[in-house]
């Protein structure tokens, strides 16, 4: 019989997925605390006995993977030129490779810049600068101001061609690990994220993961394939794409709210819906994903009041009858953000938490989504349209603790719609609100590495429309 | 030889298209590396467009008659961005109504542009001119 044990080490919780391949079934769930600060393996025993008192022989499973998002998930810092050009690339390969991005660097850095990246601490750089055959100062200097640096963490090169190697050599002469691959932007406006993406995957698995004391979990598992976020967009592609044989959903967004970051994912080409609107700007990648550190149920729930204002919560709590002032509300806020793992037990308590995924939602689409403006010419109006138009997308999967355990999860998803009151975003006018209800989505995108059509198959049976 | 790189655009609301077309093929056939940024471009898409491939020369058109207020500060900019040694050519209906050329042609001159060109212009002269000014031997 042919099985998959499919293991998440989050931040809180290591979530285990026991599937039959041959039926195509969720055979168990279990979870425990993650461990990673004492001992990962802590953690992992007690979700694998779980699964064992369940009657899952695990061990014979015929794929063991794993992926992760504890121990602050991959750090990464990103260097560009231009903000709006290569460092805006540089971002959003990192993002793709399923990292959080702690900040992005532009120009020459300065020494008090150099001195910030090293406090920030991170897992990782990913340095580019130039097209291809464009310019080659910047990211020199940048090389040497990093290779000057004390800070010891694999760098990958993703910059002009032309210079590839002399970044190369500067880096390794300063016994520096460092990794070339193609640029993020071979040309102006050109994207090329997928191989800086690959080329961080493989730093993930060749360095980081020892770096955070994970590789124990290899004990359980034959591989700990990828960051957590990456396993969701490659279940997201793997939905919207399909297989050879199996037809996909076709273009799709995928919003994760979690305790401290919301992700979204689209995969959708995004092209202008309407006829007359002028695309500008970079690109974008059509496996896109962001994530909002200052949006989340719990950790980030303090920052979130901060972005939305409390004036939003309070209405949209009095809209679902429950009048509470501003002071109960930000007491209230600030609790959830010091008890992070609190499960509301009171109806009110409940409520405010549906208002604030309801806000998560709303501002993470929000920012995620493309906009238009308007252009006034002697000839009239004229349309410029910046990042993606999501306005047809049919589908909005929710996933995360709060959407798949919440009695009516539309409620919160229902902030991914286009407001008529801001109607320059091209946020999804009318999308079918599907529910991962299971939380399977990183195991499916693990299971995808393995065997896609079966990992389809699976994500098709169980997540399924409100 | 490497080739020169030129960044070329229509600049401000201008969505004057078939020109820049035309240009970014004579351009290219002259033997030019071109980074067309098209239509409707601001002066920092020019100037952010530059930095990143090294550009040698930036080719501002416009056709719509706004061309004046449009690139006012244009050159000043490019020089606080560090693009010192980029030749700035400007050329098409630059402003409005039936003005002397000669004075428009000052003016842009003063504001730091290195080339200005009357409407209807061929390529062939501003090719001439990158070449000598880029120092290309035919």
């Amino acid at each position: 019989m042919k099985t998959a044990l499919l293991m998440d080490i989050g931040s809180t919780y290591t979530k285990v997925r026991f599937f039959d391949l041959e039926c195509l079934e969720l055979v168990a769930s279990t979870r425990a605390h993650t461990t990673v600060e004492t001992d990962v393996t802590i953690g992992i025993n007690k979700a694998l006995s779980q699964l064992k008192e369940q009657g899952v022989d695990w061990e014979k499973a015929t794929y063991r993977l794993a992926c992760s998002s504890a121990a602050g998930g991959l750090k990464m810092v990103a260097i560009g030129l231009v903000p709006e050009l290569t460092a805006e690339a540089a971002k959003r390969a990192a993002l793709g490779a399923g990292a959080k991005v702690l900040k992005v660097f532009s120009y020459e850095l300065s020494d008090r810049e150099m001195a910030e990246i090293q406090s920030l601490e991170p897992d990782l750089i990913l340095l580019a600068g130039g097209t291809d055959g464009g310019n080659k100062k910047v990211i020199l200097h940048n090389a040497k101001v990093l290779a000057h640096s004390s800070l010891d963490v694999p760098i990958v090169a993703a910059g002009n061609k032309s210079v590839a190697h002399e970044v190369e050599e500067i880096l390794a002469k300063a016994n520096k690990d460092v990794r070339v691959t193609e640029n993020v932007m071979p040309e102006l406006d050109k994207l090329n994220i997928e191989p800086a993406r690959e080329t961080i995957r493989q730093v993930f698995l060749e360095r980081i993961i020892e770096a955070k004391g994970l590789e124990k979990a290899q004990e359980y598992v034959e591989n700990l394939m990828m960051p957590t976020p990456a396993a969701v967009l490659a279940a997201a592609q793997l939905m919207a794409d399909g297989t050879d044989d199996e037809e996909g959903l076709g273009e799709l967004m995928v919003v994760d709210v979690g305790g401290a970051t919301t992700d979204v994912h689209s995969l959708a080409k995004g092209d202008p819906a309407k006829s007359g609107v002028n695309l500008r700007g970079l690109p974008e990648p059509y496996a896109k994903r962001t994530v909002e550190g200052d949006l989340g149920m719990r950790y980030s729930a303090q920052a979130l009041l901060d972005v939305v204002g409390v004036k939003l919560l309070k209405e949209a709590l009095k809209e679902m009858g429950f009048e509470l002032s501003s002071d109960e509300i930000k007491e209230k806020v600030y609790r959830l953000s010091k008890d992070v793992e609190y499960l509301p037990q009171t109806e009110v308590d409940k409520a405010l938490d549906t208002v604030i995924g309801w806000a998560a939602v709303k501002f993470a689409v929000k920012r995620h989504v493309g906009r238009v403006e308007v252009i006034y010419t002697p000839f009239g109006s004229s349309y410029l349209q910046y990042g993606k138009d999501l306005t047809p997308l049919k589908i909005v999967i929710g996933t995360g603790g709060v959407i798949v355990n919440h009695p009516e999860p539309g409620k919160i998803l229902k902030g991914a719609i286009f407001d008529d009151n801001d109607p320059t975003l091209l946020a999804p006018q009318n999308p079918q609100f599907w529910i991962d209800k299971q939380y399977i989505l990183s195991a499916v995108g693990l299971l995808a590495e393995r065997d896609p059509s079966a990992a389809l198959k699976i994500a098709k049976k169980y997540i399924k429309p409100l | 030889m490497e080739k020169k790189t030129l960044v070329l655009g229509v600049i401000g609301a201008d969505v004057h298209a078939v020109g820049n077309k035309i240009l970014e093929y004579a351009l290219t056939e002259a033997g030019f590396k071109v980074v067309n940024i098209g239509v409707m471009a601001s002066q920092e898409e020019f100037i952010n467009a530059a930095i990143e491939t090294n550009a040698d020369a930036i080719l501002v058109s416009s056709l719509y008659g706004h061309g004046e207020l449009d690139c006012q500060g244009f050159p000043q900019k490019c020089k606080e961005a560090g693009l010192d040694d980029v030749l700035l050519y400007v050329g098409g209906n630059l402003v409005v109504g039936k003005q002397d050329f000669e004075e428009v042609k000052k003016r842009f001159l003063e504001m730091g542009f290195h080339r200005v060109y009357p409407p209807g212009t061929m390529p062939e002269t501003a090719i001439a001119d990158l070449k000598k000014d880029l120092g290309i031997e035919d």
